[in-house]
């Protein structure tokens, strides 16, 4: 089926991308995951547009865009809450809605959170690129031409819109996750705890850090007390692969937490955030304020269990 | 590491015989794939491997690596092909090539005549897709990486970092000592395989000059 023009972009905003659930399968070629950096947040908007869990969505950062749209489609915007308009008037995140003809979705500052999620019925078609339709845009390849989105873009979709003919799609508002500005995240200790002393361990869990505005999609920047490692080992370590949530130290002793977009790295990681809290990391905002705390494999697996429950039991009260 | 990963370390140094083990190691879990297996990133001496932790437990892999480890045959490696990349060393194209004879009081050719010397073995390929860890760089022209790192380092840009050598696929901010450049096209993300090089090729390079780069141009 042919793709149809559904948005133009009349004004980027500062960080506008095509993401999905992100490009696996790659690590080999030095090639990273990239894709949305709350992935709960871009799988219940494209479920409550009627999409598979993982289809392209927008992710917006920030300051965001405004955008019009060129068909009647269903859309949802989940996230954090940058204001988003219909026309001028508020509309309610975490549900579907419609978008007429000429309608224009715009959105401004964060109340709360940092980036939000635009689903469309049908998707965003961008190409595959390895798998994914996600944005890798420090090596410009996937999503929208390789880039950010700029003014005057026009995305396409599969014309899908009329399957999902009402915006009556709401998710369960105890489901929707509060974003604050005072963030505790759950961590793992490891793979190099070992190499810190237990000073800089205690106090890894008993400092409480500001993300600073030099962070990017490439890891959030920490400023607070510095962690120091064990004195007679090297500030790097032989290059090796490093996930999402990676607590890395550099030489200086300041903590970044590794996102999306690094697939192998020289620093030493004291400790990685679990899965269930990953979403989290997508928005926090610089000046937020960012505890640790640890906990065991088992309750990462229990929390993790229960995310996806609820994103399951979702799914099937749609059907 | 984390709740979703397994960081397999199979020696404490980079050698060849440490790296191969690493290639070996993934060779048969890319062949096996196993369920819930979403990416398998090899590196000088461990093996990454990320998974679903709601669809299989670290245990589960664990044992199958051993279950799988006791056939050996299943390790044996594919034939390593011999890539030669053509480079043009100082000037603009290798802003330290100088920097880098002076530090070894050596001729810019005498450093061009050691880094064309070695066939090399890509140890791993990362950093930015398709960038090739190269080793290993003879000791007389082993030079630390720049104490600033530059912004942007040119894609094709050939560096040096103490006794790696390494190649920049795509245009990035980077801290190794240029010596040269190459035109050939290191990363495709719509190539099969997207990067010219994998782990455990060997890399032989050698001097062309500036007015030979048009035959690799297309």
């Amino acid at each position: 089926m042919a793709d149809i023009e559904i948005l133009e972009i009349l004004s980027p905003g500062i960080l506008t991308s095509v993401q999905d659930l992100g490009r696996y399968g790659y690590g080999r070629y030095g090639v990273a995951p990239s894709g949305a950096l709350d992935s709960f947040a871009l799988r219940i908007a494209n479920l409550l547009a009627g999409n598979r869990s993982d289809q392209a969505c927008l992710e917006i950062m920030l300051l965001g865009p405004a955008i019009r749209a060129l068909e009647d489609i269903v859309v949802a915007v989940t996230g954090g809450n940058l204001q988003p308009r219909r026309d001028k008037q508020p509309i309610a995140m975490w549900r579907s809605q419609i978008l007429k003809k000429g309608d224009i979705l715009s959105f401004s500052s964060p109340l709360s959170g940092f980036r939000a999620y635009v689903a469309v019925a049908g998707g965003i078609s961008v190409p595959l690129v390895m798998g994914s339709r996600s944005t890798n845009l420090s090596s410009g390849f996937g999503g929208f031409q390789g880039r950010a989105l700029e003014k005057n873009d026009i995305l396409t979709s599969e014309n899908r819109s009329q399957h999902v003919k009402t915006d009556t799609r709401v998710f369960n508002a105890a489901w929707i996750p509060v974003y604050p500005n005072n963030w505790s995240l759950r961590a793992i200790w490891g793979p190099q705890d070992d190499h810190f002393p237990d000073e800089s361990r205690r106090s890894l869990l008993d400092a409480t850090y500001k993300m600073t505005t030099d962070s990017d999609r490439t890891g959030i920047r920490l400023q607070g007390p510095v962690i120091r490692h064990k004195p007679d080992i090297q500030t790097s370590i032989i290059s090796e692969g490093v996930i999402a949530g990676s607590v890395q130290i550099p030489g200086d002793g300041k903590p970044i937490i590794i996102l999306g977009e690094t697939v192998t790295g020289g620093y030493r990681k004291i400790a990685t955030v679990i899965s269930a809290d990953l979403p989290l990391l997508g928005q926090i905002k610089p000046g937020d304020s960012v505890r640790f705390t640890v906990v065991s494999l088992e309750e990462a697996r229990r929390a993790l269990i229960g995310v996806e429950e609820n994103i399951r039991r979702f799914e099937k009260s749609l059907i | 590491m984390g709740d979703r990963s397994l960081l397999v370390e199979l020696g404490a140094d980079i050698s060849s015989s440490v790296n191969q083990r690493v290639q070996e190691l993934f060779n048969v879990l890319d062949r096996h794939r196993f369920k819930g297996v979403l990416d398998l990133v090899p590196s000088y001496r461990s093996l990454l491997i990320i998974y679903d932790p709601l669809c299989i437990s670290p245990d589960e892999i664990k044992t199958g690596i051993n279950d799988i480890w006791k056939n050996p045959d299943q390790s044996r490696l594919p034939q390593s092909q011999t890539v030669k990349i053509p480079v043009v060393y100082g000037g603009d194209h290798g802003p330290d090539l100088k920097l880098v004879a002076q530090y070894h009081n050596l001729t810019p050719r005498e450093v061009i005549g050691f880094h064309t010397s070695p066939s090399y073995r890509v140890y791993m390929i990362g950093f930015t897709p398709g960038y090739p860890y190269l080793g290993e760089v003879p000791d007389a022209i082993a030079t630390p990486r720049r104490e600033t790192p530059r912004i942007l380092v040119p894609k094709g840009s050939v560096g040096i970092a103490q006794k790696q050598t390494g190649i920049y696929p795509v245009d990035s901010p980077g801290g190794w000592q240029i010596v040269g450049w190459t035109p050939v096209k290191l990363f495709d993300p719509h190539g099969q395989p997207p990067s010219h090089l994998v782990m455990g090729d060997r890399v032989q390079f050698y001097a062309i000059t500036a007015q030979e780069v048009a035959q690799w141009q297309t």
